[in-house]
């Protein structure tokens, strides 16, 4: 079963990298992965989809959440919370099809958002598996090129997110100050 | 007063305010703007004469001390020599900072001279890792490695500077507050856990303390002793814990692992309540894990949450620093004494009966001879002269396992080795780091005759340096553990085993400047280490030991403690 992992990280060079190299330092494979600013630009919400042994994806994510730049990484296979993909695809159809491509696309919710003589390219989002649906339904028409966002999720609960607050540095210590060549 | 300064100038101030005094390091192309302002700085750099060696010197100086040790590279090559020994910090948990120079920021990604991408190589073995962007960063940058490489569960961390930051002028404003919000250090420990778990340790018949390098990295010596003495329960330390509990205190067993004593792993896997405290269950201590304590419940404190239910899911977790949660244990456990001492205290004496026995059974083996030194006599004899107060680092292999069985040591802080990465070359360099730690002390370093012509070069450091150092090299003409392996797992069979070539100790030494000796004579020994000792300056020591000793007892890999190995087969024919 595919598992869904949201994470809320700094927006730092290398702050990716660091959750992404936990799972590619244990050979996991990431089936889609999203990440964008949240409402404060200096963190990022990061959505993982993976296809984790169970027994080690707690521990993964204990692993995660120790990362300086991770301020939450929370499991959202088991709990309440929604998942949604998008997904492009550009269908080659014959005339004929035409009428037929865009009612399936009706059926789907999907938009159209370019339109020419060979086909279509229509847009669509939903839960994932739907999605899956519809990509199957638009390859029975024609050759098709599909590129997916990748899902998005949110939970249902909020989880209380637990902030370190600001410590002070150490107090000056003291070197004994001498003059002239020390390390020559 | 103007505080105008470089780059480099406010890096040492940042280092002078977290109260390094020395640090280890090899300069090059680009830290020579830091060169430049270490010259006429207090701060004491010490040259060490290769850059693994300088991140091994930091670790020896952290743990002799817990305080943060600090090594310094150039980019590229130097960086890259770092490496081994931040896995190395990472895999113990020691606090360190590495600096390591970079590329000036308008030529990183072009392939530079001496670049390497080091804030992406060393990503994976640092707590953390930073590259300095600009000068406006540095001085934070620097206080936040500190204090995360010294706070929560200890590590390295390492903060990669361009040479033109170095070179940048600014104004130093001392920074006096950090700011990490997704840093999460969890201290306290849950108050209703550790209340059951003083019941727990009360109710049980069978206790059993399991002590590791947490209880050194907190600072708990004190508040174990008080507990294993309140509830007077036997304990083991582990490679990484010797020292924790003294070896000399009448509930110290041993110990437990592959190499530990038949006592030490008895007892871990007959316990039905297992104290695990600043520990990992890891697989050397375990072995076949599915096998191990097969009847405890285990009482699991530490302060990092990922290593509860890592190996061994326990009964009881506590996440919180082990000094912390025994504090509060203690209150619980003495207040829960009065009704609780005598309820099971007839199967308490019971089990420290068969403790004994286990012990009086089948004691670590210190075999002497007539005709050739035993390794076990080379470590008995180091023992009687430290008397449990010397500092002794050790590299990896036979001598590693002989010495953490066999010496004693009544302090944390004490024993220093390699113990989850197993770097070979960690002695020597390491003792250099505890000896400018603690120039009070006795050190000695403990080598094989293979590590420690991996450490070789740090002789110079040595020598110019005066460091008085006893390096005891263990020598038994082969790559001993390797030769152990082959041996019993693969035939006998000994492939690259060997080691048919080592300098004349004396020599070697009187090359440096400074004495050595070697000997393979039982009787010439306790003097010889005596002499050594004595020699206000260092001493190389080249001790020829019996060759084909194996250490025992052993728990092959992967097996379970009822399939330990107690020593060698009888020999075919023997009465
Ligand atoms: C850097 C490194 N390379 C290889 C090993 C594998 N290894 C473990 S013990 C050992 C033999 C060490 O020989 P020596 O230093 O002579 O010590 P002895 O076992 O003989 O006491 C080797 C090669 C290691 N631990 N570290
Ligand atoms: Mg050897």
């Amino acid at each position: 079963m595919l598992q869904v992992i949201s994470l809320l990280l700094e927006n730092k060079p290398g702050a990716l990298l660091r959750v992404t190299g936990l799972l590619s330092a244990r050979g996991y494979n990431i089936e889609s992965l999203t990440v964008a600013r949240t409402l404060d630009p200096e963190l990022s919400r990061m959505t993982i989809v993976v296809d984790v042994d169970p027994a080690l994806r707690s521990q993964v994510i204990k692993q995660m959440n120790k990362l300086i730049n991770v301020l939450q990484a929370v499991d959202l296979t088991e709990t309440p919370s929604v998942c949604r993909d998008m997904v492009l695809v550009r269908v080659r159809t014959v005339q004929e099809s035409r009428t037929a491509v865009l009612k399936e696309a009706e059926i789907f919710g999907a938009r159209v958002i370019s339109s020419a003589v060979d086909g279509f390219v229509l847009e669509a989002s939903g839960a994932p598996e739907k999605l899956e649906e519809f990509i199957q339904v638009m390859r029975s028409y024609g050759e098709s090129d599909v590129t997916r966002a990748g899902t998005v999720a949110m939970s249902l609960e909020t989880k209380k997110l637990r902030l370190q607050p600001p410590v002070p540095t150490r107090a000056d210590a003291k070197l004994e100050q001498t003059n002239g060549v020390l390390n020559a | 007063m103007s505080n105008l300064m470089s780059g480099a100038k406010m890096l040492l101030e940042c280092l002078a305010k977290e109260g390094v005094d020395c640090f280890f390091g090899y300069p090059g192309g680009v830290t020579l703007p830091l060169y430049d302002a270490i010259y006429d700085h207090p701060i004491r750099h010490i040259l060490v004469r290769h850059e693994e060696n300088a991140c091994f010197a930091a670790e020896g100086y952290a743990r002799a001390t817990g305080k943060v040790g600090v090594c310094c590279a150039t980019s590229g090559p130097g960086a890259t020599n770092l490496v081994t020994g931040l896995v190395d910090a990472m895999m113990d948990s020691i606090p360190i900072v590495a600096i390591t120079g970079q590329v000036p920021t308008k030529l990183i990604g072009s392939d530079a001279f001496q670049e390497a991408d080091t804030f992406g190589i060393t990503r994976s073995c640092t707590k953390h890792n930073f590259m300095v962007q600009k000068l406006d960063e540095l001085q934070q940058i620097v206080h936040e490695a500190f204090y995360i490489a010294s706070s929560g569960r200890p590590g390295p961390v390492l903060v990669d500077i361009p040479k033109d930051v170095f070179l940048a002028q600014g104004h130093y404003a001392p920074v006096n507050t950090i700011h990490l919000p997704g840093y999460k250090v969890f201290t306290e420990g849950h108050a209703g856990q550790i209340r059951r778990a003083a019941q727990m340790i009360w109710d049980a018949e069978r206790p059993w303390v399991y002590a590791g390098g947490g209880i050194i990295a907190a600072g708990a010596s004190e508040e174990l002793r008080q507990l294993v003495e309140i509830v007077d329960m036997p304990a083991v330390c582990t490679l990484m814990g010797l020292g924790a509990l003294s070896s000399d205190h009448p509930n110290f067993v041993s110990m437990p692992g592959m190499h530990g004593s038949y006592a030490a792993n008895m007892g871990m896997s007959n316990c039905d309540v297992m104290i695990a405290l600043g520990v990992r269950f890891d697989d050397r201590v375990t072995g076949r894990i599915a096998a191990f304590a097969p009847n405890a419940k285990v009482i699991h404190v530490d302060i990092d949450p990922a290593e509860i239910g890592k190996n061994r899911a326990p009964d009881l977790p506590i996440v919180g620093d082990v000094k912390r949660v025994l504090q509060k244990m203690l209150r619980n456990v003495e207040e829960l004494k009065p009704a609780n001492v005598e309820k099971n205290a007839a199967s308490r004496r019971a089990w420290w009966k068969q403790v004994r026995g286990w012990k009086e059974e089948h004691p670590l083996a210190r075999p002497t001879s007539d005709t050739e030194i035993k390794p076990q006599h080379l470590m008995a004899e180091i023992d009687r002269l430290s008397g449990g107060q010397a500092i002794v680092t050790s590299d990896v292999g036979q001598h590693q396992m002989w010495g953490a069985q066999l010496i004693r040591f009544n302090e944390p802080r004490l024993w220093i080795n390699s113990g989850g990465l197993g770097a070979m070359g960690f002695g020597l360099p390491s003792a250099i780091g505890a000896q400018f730690a603690r120039p009070d002390k006795l050190v000695f370093t403990i080598v094989g005759d293979g590590g420690f012509q991996m450490s070789i070069p740090e002789l110079a450091t040595v020598a110019s340096y005066g460091l008085p150092i006893k390096i005891i090299v263990m020598n038994n003409g082969y790559l001993g553990m390797i030769r152990q392996w082959q041996e019993l797992f693969y035939n006998n069979r000994l492939c690259s085993a060997q080691l048919d070539c080592f300098p004349d100790a004396e020599k070697l030494a009187g090359a440096y400047g400074f004495k050595g000796r070697t000997i393979d004579k039982p009787h010439e020994l306790a003097s010889a280490l005596e002499e050594a000792v004595r020699e206000p300056g260092p001493y190389l020591l080249n001790v020829r030991v019996s060759p084909n000793e194996n250490v025992y007892p052993m728990i092959p890999a992967g097996c379970a403690v009822n399939e330990m190995v107690l020593g060698p087969p009888e020999p075919v024919g023997a009465a």
